[in-house]
């Protein structure tokens, strides 16, 4: 593995998404951090709301995958020897976490605004 | 012509791309520059003309850089297949070169016209004569259409006759021919020209794809392919010939050694080939024409190129050492690119490895200091084999290959990988070489 190196995949992303990139990029900052201050507010994760996200996340593991193929004009039958395989499990994985977390923020910060909603009721 | 990648040359791309703020450690490191008044002419601002007279640019500090070439638009050649595969659209590869010419870098937009190397000078088009302590010869080759008789570029596009190398517009015109052949089937003929040429890959890409395309299309059993080979192999390189052989046995394709085209019938749909058994004549209903290749015609009239009566003496290509890219005759001529009398390297990939042994040598020369940098004859091809797999070939002059990612992205192997590579990738790469960065 001397000569291999992730830099590879910034560069072909970088590429394909041009500064879409950056707003993902931005995104999964801004994502992650509400994901921490949930845990802090909520003292830990709410299962349920995380089990839901997760069903959700892995469909959006293989939407990551499709997207990837269809900027690429490619096909899941174009998916080769192994180094192949890694790559799909790579992207379904950014996939399938990046979901997950969004839904359970998003999920999260409903449920709080509407918990906030209803002292003040 | 491709653009190989390997780490090194990924962190200078990815660094010019902004992604990294930091240049990579190492050899990679920009050296400061160097203090000069020599005076350097870059005849041609293609691929190889636009890197230098970049490279050079950041290399050197108050040298006089000139940039001799009349072309207004630059175009990535390696997107030319793309194109004519309809995955592209024409303006994929259509930019403008002033966009790469560094702000201290003069340019001069006439063509050369003639080379004086005995007194240091070049003659411009309009007849300005511009002195040089160095020049550095990039002025492409050409494309000798006239070799075959009866061809005719601007009937590309018509009555199933393609020609990808001939422009992005020609390229789109070749789509269109071959869109239509596949809509029906029948009889497709593919080729290269006897000459040295640039990226032999792509001839054998293209009738990968159009098999692709056929297939798609649900006219594929309908339908004859025949790959007419100038020799009695497939590719230069005994290992990658082998394996395009038995891809062509797995797709049908047949092949026709010893067929070097001399003329066609448009109208009539015949094209003509010189055949160890005499002239032979193949009917299509679909020719992906690919010309023979020479050394512009300046070129070929000045004392640059080699003088051993080889077929690369009568083409023109200029007389250099394969290591250094130093004119054998002319120790203050540098030549890079396509027009350079090198074995193999016709591609972005060889620009890209040739240029910055030629720069450190230049650079060295003038700051009286020893240099070893060496070019092996590193180029790249990668050779799609359908739409979504292709195979990430690199090699060099012992036609070893020299995978950049040795034991993950397996060279001969059809990988999806290395089409998301090859379509993604690669531009990016090639962008930041014009630009003197990678």
């Amino acid at each position: 593995m001397q000569n291999f190196d992730p830099a590879m995949f910034v560069a072909v992303l970088d590429e394909m998404l041009g500064p879409l990139l950056w707003v993902l990029v931005v995104g999964s900052i801004v994502a992650t951090l509400a994901f921490l201050w949930l845990l802090i507010r909520d003292r830990g994760l709410v299962s349920r709301r995380f089990v839901v996200s997760e069903l959700v996340g892995v469909a959006g593991g293989f939407g990551a995958v499709l997207f990837m193929q269809l900027i690429t004009h490619s096909g899941l039958s174009d998916v080769g020897g192994p180094v192949d395989w890694l790559l799909v499990v790579l992207i379904w994985l950014i996939g399938t976490v990046g979901t997950t977390v969004v839904v359970y923020d998003l999920w999260g910060l409903w449920a709080g605004r509407r918990a906030l909603l209803g002292d003040h009721a | 012509m491709e653009v190989g990648l390997d780490r090194r040359r990924l962190l200078q791309a990815v660094a010019a791309s902004g992604l990294v703020a930091t240049t990579p450690t190492g050899s990679a490191a920009t050296p400061a520059p160097v203090r000069s008044r020599a005076k350097i002419v870059v005849a041609g601002a293609g691929a190889a003309g636009l890197a230098t007279a970049s490279r050079l640019a950041r290399r050197l500090d108050g040298a006089e850089i000139v940039l001799v070439d009349a072309k207004r638009e630059h175009w990535y050649q390696p997107g030319f297949t793309l194109v004519a595969a309809g995955l592209k659209p024409e303006r994929y590869v259509v930019s403008g070169t002033a966009d790469y010419v560094p702000r201290d870098v003069t340019r001069v937009e006439e063509m050369v016209a003639a080379f004086d190397p005995e007194k240091r000078a070049v003659e411009t088009s309009s007849g300005r004569r511009i002195g040089y302590d160095y020049l550095v010869v990039a002025t492409g080759l050409v494309l000798d259409y006239g070799a075959i008789d009866g061809m005719d570029t601007d009937r590309i596009g018509e009555n199933g006759l393609g020609s990808h190398y001939a422009g992005p517009d020609a390229a789109a015109r070749t789509w269109a021919a071959m869109s239509r052949f596949a809509d029906a089937g029948g009889e497709a003929v593919f080729g290269r020209p006897a000459t040295e040429m640039k990226c032999a890959g792509a001839p054998l890409k293209y009738t990968f794809l159009t098999d692709d395309i056929l297939r798609r299309r649900g006219n594929r059993s309908r339908s004859k392919l025949t790959y007419a080979a100038h020799s009695g192999a497939l590719f230069s390189v005994p290992v990658v010939a082998e394996k395009v052989r038995m891809l062509f046995a797995d797709r049908g394709v047949e092949t026709r050694h010893h067929h070097v085209m001399t003329g066609i019938d448009i109208d009539r749909r015949i094209a003509r080939y010189a055949a160890p058994t005499g002239e032979t004549e193949l009917g299509y209903d679909f020719i992906n024409v690919i010309p023979p290749m020479r050394a512009p015609e300046p070129v070929r009239q000045s004392p640059l190129p080699w003088k051993d009566g080889s077929a690369w003496a009568r083409d023109g290509w200029v007389e250099v050492d394969k290591h250094t890219m130093r004119h054998n005759r002319y120790p203050d001529v540098f030549t890079v690119g396509d027009v350079a009398g090198v074995p193999k390297g016709k591609t972005a990939a060889s620009v890209k490895w040739q240029v910055p042994v030629a720069v450190d040598r230049l650079v060295a020369d003038l700051a009286g200091e020893p240099c070893d940098s060496i070019y092996d004859g590193y180029t790249s091809c990668p050779l799609i084999t359908k739409i979504g797999r292709a195979m990430l070939i690199e090699f060099n002059y012992d036609d070893n290959l020299t995978p950049s990612f040795p034991r993950v992205i397996a060279p001969l192997e059809e990988l999806w990988i290395s089409w998301v590579i090859k379509e993604t990738a690669l531009k990016l790469t090639y962008l930041a070489m014009l630009r003197g960065q990678a």
